[in-house]
């Protein structure tokens, strides 16, 4: 069975990326941050891993408390284990969700980093759009 | 009322602005789809006219991005009522080929309004899921959406 108080144990962030197997890895973020792909492509797959409903919910869950165990995630869920599982490591994939050990449990919480570049990408976009329509206001209106 | 551009949804993949304008709605179709009206406020000197299915290009004229090339593909010129174009948002670094990325999609919906002219403007399609699965989503699904990413910024705005 999983751990019954997850959140107190410490909280290992070695695996990243889908190398939750990968045991003792050290997550190397600095160097993965430099050779990462432009914000636009992040925040793109950001958004497709957020696409569904069924890993928005998971989200939600994760997004409150956490870390969960599969185990815990598919209690009081409809899904089966495995859909729980794919769903996740779509998650991972998109570092919106990471895999944290603890003992011999793996265990899943969310990264808040990709959803933070996603609301500062949008905002930016957002806020040149309102500088362009503010200009293009005095244009028409002059 | 001169109100300030609003956006709308904001949680979702898209950007939607409403701007209300003090000029009649075939004054500002001119300055959205001749191209050097476009360029004038949109901050771009561009090659030549806008066609429909065209690529358009052009020089940046934002201080600081004057080393860029401005490229859109215009997707509709419906008169007086609709103008859109696809293109890289943000393609602000020359090292980059933003080409291999989903583009966006511009839209401008013209509508008469009391005053003038209500201008909307979206910007979609900033994931690369298909538009069918993006749709239901996001859209179908918006209150859903609304309530997770709220949850999602609780959790960041706790986490920052």
């Amino acid at each position: 069975m999983s751990p019954s108080t997850p959140e107190s144990g410490p909280r290992s962030r070695t695996a990243r990326r889908g190398e939750s197997t990968s045991r003792g890895r050290a997550p190397a973020r600095a160097s993965h941050r430099a050779s990462s792909p432009p914000a636009s492509a992040r925040t793109a797959s950001t958004f497709a891993a957020l696409g569904d409903r069924t890993r928005l919910s998971l989200l939600s869950r994760l997004s409150r408390d956490g870390p969960w165990s599969i185990s815990q995630l598919t209690h009081g869920s409809h899904l089966t284990r495995q859909a729980i599982t794919k769903h996740l490591r779509v998650l991972e994939r998109a570092r919106i969700v990471r895999c944290v050990r603890s003992g011999r449990h793996s265990l899943f919480e969310m990264d808040p980093e990709p959803v933070h570049e996603v609301r500062d990408y949008l905002d930016r976009i957002s806020a040149e759009w309102d500088r362009a329509l503010a200009r293009l206001r005095s244009f028409v209106e002059d | 009322m001169p109100t300030a551009t609003r956006t709308q949804n904001p949680a979702a993949d898209r950007i939607e602005k409403s701007v209300e304008l003090k000029a009649p709605i075939s004054r500002v179709w001119r300055a959205l789809t001749d191209h050097n009206e476009f360029g004038a406020w949109f901050r771009v000197q561009l090659d030549g006219p806008f066609r429909a299915g065209e690529v358009a290009t052009g020089k940046v004229l934002h201080p600081g991005f004057e080393q860029l090339t401005w490229r859109a593909i215009i997707q509709a010129i419906d008169p007086e009522q609709y103008f859109a174009f696809t293109w890289h948002p943000y393609a602000v670094d020359p090292a980059v080929d933003y080409s291999s990325e989903t583009p966006t999609l511009v839209e401008f919906h013209l509508e008469k309004s009391a005053t003038g002219t209500l201008l909307k403007v979206t910007e979609s399609g900033f994931s690369d899921i298909p538009d069918e699965r993006r749709n239901e989503a996001f859209l179908r699904n918006s209150e859903g959406w609304a309530i997770q990413i709220k949850n999602i910024e609780d959790y960041v705005a706790q986490h920052p």
